[in-house]
């Protein structure tokens, strides 16, 4: 890629601005292709990295049969998927029982468009202007994530209803309630960050957070906002419906919950949107409160690493809880959301607002 | 050119759409294409150059209340609407209620008048981000919903919740009777 830079150099000179017209548009793509398949990959990566942590939490070795160490386990899994039969219940609503599964696939693509990834770079020299790590670069980018995620639960309530199924559609009330109750906490703790940020844009929200305290302690919105990190992550654990707050697809009471009806590539749209939501949710949470793509002695060409490296970590840390805290009674997730989290998350938001009016005054 | 084109674009999905809601006997599907038709109005938004707004459109309405709407369709369960059947002893017929329905008529119309009015005074509408950075335009907002604007903020407030609560009165008239 460097000589590739290098060759691309001398001719720059004379025409560089003629060739960045044709490079620009190219490199967006280049860029959006990526980013989906990174996405489409990083949920069978997900699959495969759940059950292998869970065998090593539960002291087995988890998927050893295909591949090496079972590490082709997920092509495996995704092949048995596509040859299903696809089923639909008679009493089904056709159009929104097809719909729901691409709805919810849809809209957690959609989420990660407006997440930035990294710094700027020129593509070794190739382009006069820096292009942005990041599909767009919206000003109120932290909205349009919130907004979109919000739509997502839009899936799992059609295919709760539309499946005619007593299972399925007390799946889909649980996740409507859920979501509703914790979108308010989510959504209060994001407007305490923005508050310290004073910007909506997501990268601008990145670049605050750049340099030290007292020459060691990373800028990051971690350590000024502690009780809003923990809120979001609570929030956003509910919000994927996630263990320990997974009663949309609780086994034990409601067979699978949403997607009991569901078979074949329909089925596997529904995890497939679970892991992006994962993805998407750690990445904003890496932005948010873990600097992004900044880490002190790193510098800004290598940002995506540190980023892509946080985003993993974040994704441990959901897995890990997930075998390892057991799922709350229903009455207690509401709760819970209402009484502790939602009056925790306003409070948070008052003294944010207040500290920031004081030091800026 | 294309502004044009998008423009017909969404005010037809969004008419479209908004017409089909009160076509439809099966009130899931209102509901959906009531979204359909929020998700149109915010793209008009975004063509006006207020992105602020836009997203606050899918937020709250799409992503919020249409949910609540969704989840209260759901739990009464109610398949179609039947307008034939509608008997006198119903709760919405009742002298009272009809005499608040019109004094919140009278509100509603009261309220867009005085929206009309006001349209003119603005030559540059509140949130256009033509030259403003985005923070202090969303500043500007807040700050005339809850000056100017305080009045038309809280009725519409009022006049959801009436509309809400009306919703579950004519959905639950089997258990009435």
């Amino acid at each position: 890629m460097h000589a590739a830079g290098a060759l691309a150099r001398p001719a720059r000179d004379g025409g560089g601005a003629l060739m960045e017209p044709f490079i620009r548009p190219i490199a967006i793509g280049v860029m959006i292709f990526i980013v989906f398949n990174a996405l489409i990959m990083a949920s069978a990566v997900l699959v495969l990295a759940e059950r292998k942590i869970m065998g090593f939490m539960q002291q087995r070795y988890g998927p050893y049969l295909v591949g090496p160490h079972g590490m082709l386990q997920p092509i495996a899994d995704i092949l048995k998927l596509i040859f299903k039969e696809e089923l639909r219940p008679k009493g089904a609503d056709k159009w929104l029982f097809t719909l729901a599964p691409v709805v919810s696939v849809v809209a957690a693509f959609v989420a990660f468009a407006t997440v930035p990834y990294g710094a700027e770079t020129t593509l070794f020299g190739l382009l006069d202007e820096p292009i942005k790590l990041g599909i767009s670069d919206v000003n109120v980018g932290v909205l349009v994530v919130f907004a979109v995620t919000s739509m997502g639960v839009y899936g799992i309530v059609l295919a709760g209803w539309s499946s005619n199924s007593k299972y399925s559609l007390f799946g889909g009330l649980r996740a409507s309630a859920q979501m509703i109750s914790y979108e308010l906490s989510y959504a209060t703790a994001l407007a305490a960050v923005i508050l310290l940020a004073g910007s909506l844009s997501l990268r601008e929200i990145v670049d605050s957070q750049q340099g030290t305290w007292f020459g060691a302690l990373p800028q990051w919105f971690l350590f000024l906002q502690p009780i809003g990190f923990i809120i979001y992550v609570i929030a956003g654990v509910a919000e994927t419906n996630r263990a320990p707050f997974d009663f949309p697809e609780a086994e034990q009471e409601l067979v699978a919950g949403y997607n009991t009806e569901y078979s074949s590539v329909r089925f596997a749209l529904f995890p497939q949107a679970e892991y992006i939501n994962m993805v998407t949710m750690s990445a904003v949470a890496t932005d948010l409160y873990l600097g992004g793509w900044h880490f002190p002695g790193v510098p800004p060409e290598y940002g995506w690493i540190v980023f892509l490296a946080k985003v993993s970590m974040f994704l441990f840390v959901y897995i890990w809880m997930r075998w390892t805290v057991p799922r709350y009674r229903y009455d207690q997730l509401m709760m819970f959301g209402w009484k502790y989290l939602f009056p925790a998350s306003v409070l948070n938001l008052i003294a944010t607002a207040a500290l920031v009016l004081y030091f800026n005054a | 050119m294309p502004e044009t084109i998008t423009f017909y674009l969404f005010a037809a999905l969004a008419v479209g759409a908004s017409v089909l809601v009160i076509a439809q006997r099966n009130p899931m599907y209102s509901v959906l294409l009531l979204i359909a038709s929020f998700g149109a109005l915010s793209g008009l938004y975004i063509q006006l150059d207020a992105p602020f707004v836009a997203v606050a459109q899918i937020i709250i309405y799409a992503g919020a209340i249409m949910v609540l709407f969704l989840f209260v369709v759901m739990l009464l369960n109610a398949p179609k609407e039947d307008g034939a059947d509608w008997d006198r002893t119903h709760p919405l017929r009742q002298r009272g209620v009809t005499r608040w329905g019109t004094l919140l008529v009278a509100l509603l119309i009261v309220q867009l008048a005085s929206a009309l009015m006001s349209v003119r005074e603005y030559r540059n509408p509140v949130g256009a981000q033509s030259d403003a950075t985005s923070v202090s335009s969303v500043a500007d907002l807040g700050r005339s919903i809850f000056t100017r604007h305080t009045f038309a903020f809280e009725a519409t407030s009022i006049l959801i919740l009436v509309a809400m609560v009306g919703a579950v009165v004519l959905a639950r008239r089997e258990d009435a009777q």
